[in-house]
């Protein structure tokens, strides 16, 4: 089933064309990346689809409903994490969390319990009581991601989750947003962190200038974008001169790397690796292992990023 | 209309008010200049052992405001009266204006420097709902305020007038008129004007300077009074109230036609 259906959608701020011609589909229960520079029109395009800002041009579905005239609706079922927590620094967490259910309309008698049940989960129950205002900027965010779930909304939208969290608190939002994976929600992750993006999103789109100049997984990415990913060889001794000049003359084949006892190819294709492989052994290498390294989504963003 | 969504975002700035001490002694400091320090001032300087009659030129027309059992007083004791009891009443009506300002000019614009209406925007509230909880925000405590300073005002001028006037005179008809009905009128005429103003300026500073010129509506009252030209009898209180309320009715109408959640976004 689709959660999100962009159709062309556009979107400038004066002459700034913040989204040109975006269009994508979100599964239900998948993590969506988008991915690209600062001003690639990410927070645009999660304003589009919550019924925020109204396109210029195009349209979408969010949830089988139309933001420009479902907003209301679309925004009830959804859940924000904004790039700044944007929580009210004179109220406390618990007040915070309070307005959220009761804007969201969550049923009166179950307030207090939603309120408890999430202030636990993000660990901020020891300083519920407190204002906001005094909090670390990781508490303040997670304190913005307990709100952004208090209704229990089918999809949700972090932009930038993790900006400016330290490790332990990163790791704990990965956590998270696997765990609303496995619960069957549907993410729609904004990030400038590509190590992140590839450990937690099932496909990936890649703006650049308002436009969508990619989308897809990362192995599918890295097929279309880059040359065949290198073949490593790890031998049991350094690697020999005889056995560097028996690779070479494979056809196709190329020395990328030679480091001690490890050999990277550049390989054209399985076949052209095997034969590279078996001239390494019949020049007396003494293979231990050998195998493809899969292209980072860093090399295909900056692939895209460049060519963009 | 939900009104729960509305009652929770007025809610949420009411105590977001109730926390923020500046606004807070603002208001106090407001309050107890026109409601105790005034009347007390007044009430204290020797007017009341003035003289015993006198010309007072175009001013005579205010001595028909003062109640029949009072045009025998001397005339020091029916300045005082005068004053406290015609006067400075339309200076009360700053109170219901400053505060209903106050929070208005910060509804949206304060939301936006605080970097907090970003989240309030992704809620589902109706952009109807959201401009409605703004304007109850700041409806609210300034009807209260109004009332409650009404009261307080009540007290000191019976208090410091007791000597010269021997019994419980305050609130005329008039001024009770100008409590309960212009009052009200004149806490919408803020809020409606500031919540407006506070969606289309980029700064709490901005918004607080424009809704200040409100104020001259106060002033206007106040030398119409003063100078002879428009006497607040009852009848002329209705008719200003009405007026009020009208331009509350077009000026909240007009805010709320003119909101657009999307022009907010675009921008912040």
């Amino acid at each position: 089933m689709t959660a999100i259906r962009a159709d062309g959608l556009a979107r400038s701020f004066g002459p700034v064309r913040a989204v040109d011609s975006v269009s994508f589909q979100v599964e239900t229960g998948e993590v969506f990346g988008l991915l690209g520079p600062n001003g690639a029109g990410k927070t645009t395009l999660i304003r589009l689809l919550a019924g925020v800002l109204v396109p210029d041009t195009g349209s979408s579905r969010v949830l089988g409903l139309d933001p420009v005239t479902d907003g209301s609706l679309v925004r009830g079922r959804s859940g924000v994490l904004t790039e700044t927590p944007a929580v009210y620094e004179r109220l406390t967490a618990r007040q915070n969390l309070a307005f959220a259910a009761d804007v969201f309309g969550v049923p009166l008698p179950e307030v207090a319990c939603r309120t408890n049940d999430l202030l636990a989960r993000f660990a901020l129950q020891d300083r519920a009581d407190e204002p906001v205002g005094g909090f670390s900027k990781g508490m303040k965010q997670r304190l913005a991601l307990a709100r952004a779930l208090v209704h229990d909304p089918e999809l949700l939208f972090l932009d930038e989750p993790t900006a400016g969290l330290d490790p332990a608190a990163s790791r704990q939002v990965h956590d998270l947003v696997r765990a609303l994976r496995d619960e069957g929600r549907t993410v729609v992750l904004c990030t400038h962190h590509l190590v992140e993006a590839e450990a937690l999103c099932d496909r990936v789109g890649v703006l650049a200038k308002g436009r969508l100049i990619a989308l897809g997984t990362v192995r599918e990415l890295s097929d279309r974008l880059l040359a065949a990913s290198p073949v490593a060889l790890e031998f049991l001794a350094p690697v020999t001169d005889e056995v560097v000049g028996a690779v070479g003359v494979v056809p196709g084949v190329a020395v990328v790397e030679r480091a001690d006892r490890r050999l990277v190819l550049a390989a054209p294709d399985d076949a052209a690796a095997a034969d590279a492989i078996g001239a390494a052994v019949g020049a007396g290498g003494r293979l231990v292992a050998a195998g493809r390294r899969e292209h980072t989504l860093e090399e295909v963003y900056f692939a895209l990023q460049e060519a963009a | 209309m939900n009104w729960r969504t509305v009652r929770a975002i007025a809610g949420k700035d009411l105590l977001e008010v109730r926390k923020n001490r500046i606004a807070i002694w603002s208001i106090v400091g407001l309050s107890f200049f026109l409601s105790v320090g005034m009347p007390l001032l007044i009430g204290l300087l020797p007017f009341g052992t003035g003289p015993e009659s006198g010309d007072l030129g175009p001013l005579e027309a205010l001595l028909d405001l003062l109640p029949p059992e009072m045009q025998d007083l001397p005339l020091g004791s029916q300045m005082v009266v005068l004053m406290l009891g015609s006067f400075l009443a339309p200076l009360f009506l700053m109170i219901p204006l400053m505060v209903a300002a106050i929070v208005g000019a910060e509804s949206f614009v304060g939301e936006k420097e605080r970097r907090t209406l970003e989240g309030l925007l992704y809620t589902p509230a109706t952009d109807l709902e959201l401009y409605a909880g703004k304007v109850l925000a700041g409806a609210v405590p300034a009807v209260v305020a109004a009332f409650l300073n009404f009261a307080i005002y009540a007290v000191v001028v019976n208090l410091v007038t007791g000597p010269i006037v021997g019994r419980v005179w305050f609130p005329t008809v008039p001024t009770l008129a100008l409590a309960v009905w212009v009052g009200p009128a004149v806490a919408l005429l803020g809020v409606s004007a500031s919540v407006m103003v506070s969606t289309r300026v980029d700064t709490f500073l901005e918004a607080n300077q424009l809704t200040g010129l409100l104020a001259l509506v106060i002033v206007a009252l106040m030398v119409g009074q003063g100078s002879g030209l428009l006497l607040l009898s009852l009848p002329v209180l209705l008719l200003v109230g009405l007026a009020l309320y009208a331009a509350d009715l077009v000026l909240i109408r007009l805010g709320a036609a003119i909101f657009s959640r999307d022009r907010l976004m675009a921008r912040s």
